[in-house]
């Protein structure tokens, strides 16, 4: 599940807090140290690096649940990767449906779980 | 003319184009260009002609570089939306970067369709659950994003694409427990099998994905084999310590935009599912319009290739701007595709194309 | 029980041995030569160009079953980094008296180190012996596709095709 909040200092020297960071590859090479961007996550702060998707950074983070359906309230994370399921929407800078998989970060971005269709007045209607 | 995809399909038919003379505009909606090419790192399969043995990136990087130096515009985080007669394109540019779209409209004289393949799914209880997820998006993230969907996983179907991704999340440093395939055959090349099974992973033939199981994400996965008769053989239940589960259940064409443009289409299970017709020279019922590549049934990247260049000869031809070995050329072109669709994997692809390419002539006029 | 190919996932002794990719029992005795293991009819050829000595052969149609000229294969291994099917082996019989050398595709990290005992695996993966590391080659040419070359017991030359992946601590 979601991994316990490592302090600041602890990420920084890790860069890689659940360890699901290709930082070895044989064909791809070493991964390249990159800029760091500070996005938060529910309120949480997370670490990301620079030109990837936000649902990348948040796969890296543990966190595997971008949103959930408004009649059943059932959790749902990436399924195409490409812009097309919506399965992977979530609630970004206050825009709801934002598509994590090909969105990417940037620096200071607000993140949220997204709720239904993601609007204040929950609406029924499945996303 | 306007090209929409710059996978292989599209670079090889914008290339083509703009050799001859035409001005070429590739838009591609996502980030990168290269389709498929750009998470693809293994070294292709195919003929050496068309850069096989190359790895699929770096064919990709290739294509793109000799596109832009021979002159062709390109716009990336550019989709296209809708194509209205004339042909007119609309497009959404800069959503992914910005997240603000500027709507753009877009005469073309010609339109090449290169919009490629979208993965099936499959459906079993869970499978909406985070941590199933199709198997190109397992290769984008260890690929491209370098991040880990999971640790272990499970495979379903074992054609080329759930072998390839499967010895490609070994790379990536994940375990693959197994790949299922409901069939009681392989789907995919031998060789691609071999080196997954070298590396220790089981591939249980005539065996399914019964549920996912997992309360916020996928916490494991049962699977049963099947007899002769389909059914369920109770012995063979088991579970399976998973946190992912990747789907790789085939590719259909991505036909969305050719039928919004109106474009007819016909349904060929061999080619994965309804895609537009085309003649021989890849034009569509649509006058001016082209298609090319896995949108025009889904093949390989060397067919991809060949496809781009003959649907780009020919929008150029149908401009007077052929040129005088326009013939010639596209004669060498079917010819390399005959070869390219032979053998026990390649025949049923060479005969469902020609009944394509059979109600083509018949209803779509060269343009 | 092997069951071939399309069920198992790789190429029984028979599927090999009636193939012509695969040398014959003389030449295995006459020192290093190439196997290769591809049975399928794919439309597929770079092997044909990556040996210096056309040792290999496709042809046309290209979905022709690579043909090994084993008196012209010097068992040098170059076509091994070659294949996108990481099917071609090179198998030195004569290596010493009791020991074979299997030389294979590795594109995993991190590589083993010369000198390493490792695992060495059948074609089904499973670990069937002991092996030592003799040379790991990864030049340029190679892409990123690095052949390592193994000693493993005589016996075992038809069966050992790889080692298993080394993860976290090293074997050895
Ligand atoms: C795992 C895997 C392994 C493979 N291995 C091999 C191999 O070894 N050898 C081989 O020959 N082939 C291989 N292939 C197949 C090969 O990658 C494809 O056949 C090839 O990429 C198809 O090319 P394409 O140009 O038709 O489509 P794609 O490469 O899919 O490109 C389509 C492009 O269109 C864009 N697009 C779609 N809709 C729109 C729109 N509305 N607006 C703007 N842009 C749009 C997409 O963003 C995409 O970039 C493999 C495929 C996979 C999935
Ligand atoms: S081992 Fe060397 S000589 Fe033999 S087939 Fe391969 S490249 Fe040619
Ligand atoms: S290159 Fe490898 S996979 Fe391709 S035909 Fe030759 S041996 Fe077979
Ligand atoms: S995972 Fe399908 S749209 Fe993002």
């Amino acid at each position: 599940m979601i991994q316990a909040l490592a302090s600041t200092a602890e990420r920084d020297k890790e860069g890689d807090e659940s360890g699901m960071r290709v930082t070895e590859h044989p064909i791809l090479g070493g991964l390249t140290p990159g800029r760091v961007v500070q996005i938060v996550v529910d309120g949480k702060k997370i670490e990301a690096r620079e030109g990837e998707t936000i649902a990348a950074a948040l796969l890296a983070a543990g966190i595997r649940v971008n949103r959930y359906t408004s009649k059943r309230h059932e959790p749902r994370g990436l399924f195409c990767g490409i812009g097309q399921c919506t399965d992977c929407v979530m609630v970004v800078n206050g825009v709801p449906n934002v598509r994590t998989c090909v969105t990417p970060v940037a620096s200071g971005m607000v993140i949220e779980t997204q709720h239904g269709s993601g609007g204040r007045a929950e609406s029924d209607e499945e996303v | 003319m306007a090209v929409v995809g710059a996978g292989p399909a599209g670079l090889a038919a914008a290339i083509e184009a703009q050799k001859r003379g035409l001005n070429v505009l590739l838009v591609d909606m996502n980030l990168k260009a290269g389709g498929q090419l750009i998470k693809q790192i293994h070294k292709f399969f195919g003929s050496h002609e068309h850069r096989a043995g190359t790895r699929g990136i770096d064919i990709a990087r290739d294509l793109y570089e000799e596109a832009v130096s021979s002159g062709v515009e390109v716009w990336l985080d550019a989709a296209v939306y809708a194509i209205y007669p004339g042909p007119v394109l609309e497009i959404a540019r800069g959503i992914l970067a910005t997240r603000t779209a500027s709507k753009e409209m877009v005469h073309a004289s010609r339109v090449v369709l290169a919009t490629g393949a979208s993965e099936n799914a499959v459906s079993f209880p869970g499978w909406t659950l985070p941590g199933v997820m199709g198997a190109g998006a397992a290769q984008t993230m260890i690929n491209v994003e370098r991040v880990l969907p999971g640790k272990r996983v499970l495979m379903v179907g074992s054609g080329n694409v759930g072998l390839i991704v499967t010895y490609q999340l070994l790379q990536a440093g994940a375990e693959v427990v197994a790949i299922v395939e409901v069939a009681p055959k392989i789907g995919g090349y031998g060789v691609h099998s071999a080196k997954v099974r070298r590396a220790g992973v089981p591939i249980l033939t005539s065996y399914t994905v019964l549920r996912a199981f997992g309360d916020r994400q996928v916490e494991g996965a049962e699977i049963v084999a099947y007899d002769e008769h389909h059914n369920p053989i109770e012995e063979t239940r088991q579970f399976l310590d998973v946190d992912t589960i990747c789907i790789a259940a085939g590719l259909k064409p991505y036909a969305k935009l050719a039928a919004l443009a109106g474009c007819e289409l016909i349904y060929s299970p061999v080619l994965g599912g309804w895609m537009p017709v085309h003649d021989e020279n890849m034009h569509t019922s649509v006058p001016g319009i082209y298609v090319a590549g896995d949108l025009a049934g889904v093949e390989e990247a060397s067919t991809a290739l060949e496809e781009g260049r003959l649907a780009g000869l020919s929008a150029a031809e149908s401009l007077g701007k052929g040129g005088p070995d326009a013939a010639d050329e596209k004669e060498s072109i079917r010819e390399r595709l005959s070869m390219l669709r032979i053998g026990p994997f390649g025949k049923a692809r060479a005969d469902a194309k020609s009944e394509v390419i059979k109600v083509g002539e018949k209803i779509c006029r060269a343009g | 029980m092997p069951r071939g190919l399309t069920v198992d996932g790789f190429p029984t002794e028979e599927e090999l041995k009636k193939s012509p990719g695969y040398p014959s029992e003389e030449r295995f005795k006459r020192g290093p030569v190439a196997v290769v293991e591809c049975v399928q009819e794919i439309p597929c050829n770079p092997c044909e160009l990556a040996c210096p000595r056309k040792a290999i052969q496709v042809g046309v149609p290209i979905t022709n079953l690579p043909r090994l000229d084993e008196e012209k294969c010097t068992g040098c291994g170059i076509c091994v980094a070659r294949c996108p099917g990481l099917a071609i082996f090179v198998v030195d019989k004569t290596y010493s008296d009791k020991e074979a050398s299997v030389s294979f595709p590795y594109e995993y990290v991190p590589l083993p180190r010369e000198g390493d005992v490792v695992l060495a695996v059948d074609r089904a993966g499973s670990v069937v012996c002991d092996g030592t590391v003799l040379r790991i080659s990864n030049p340029k040419r190679n892409d990123r596709t690095a052949v390592v070359t193994i000693a493993v017991p005589k016996g075992m030359a038809d069966e050992v095709r790889g080692i298993a992946r080394i993860r976290g601590e090293r074997i050895g």
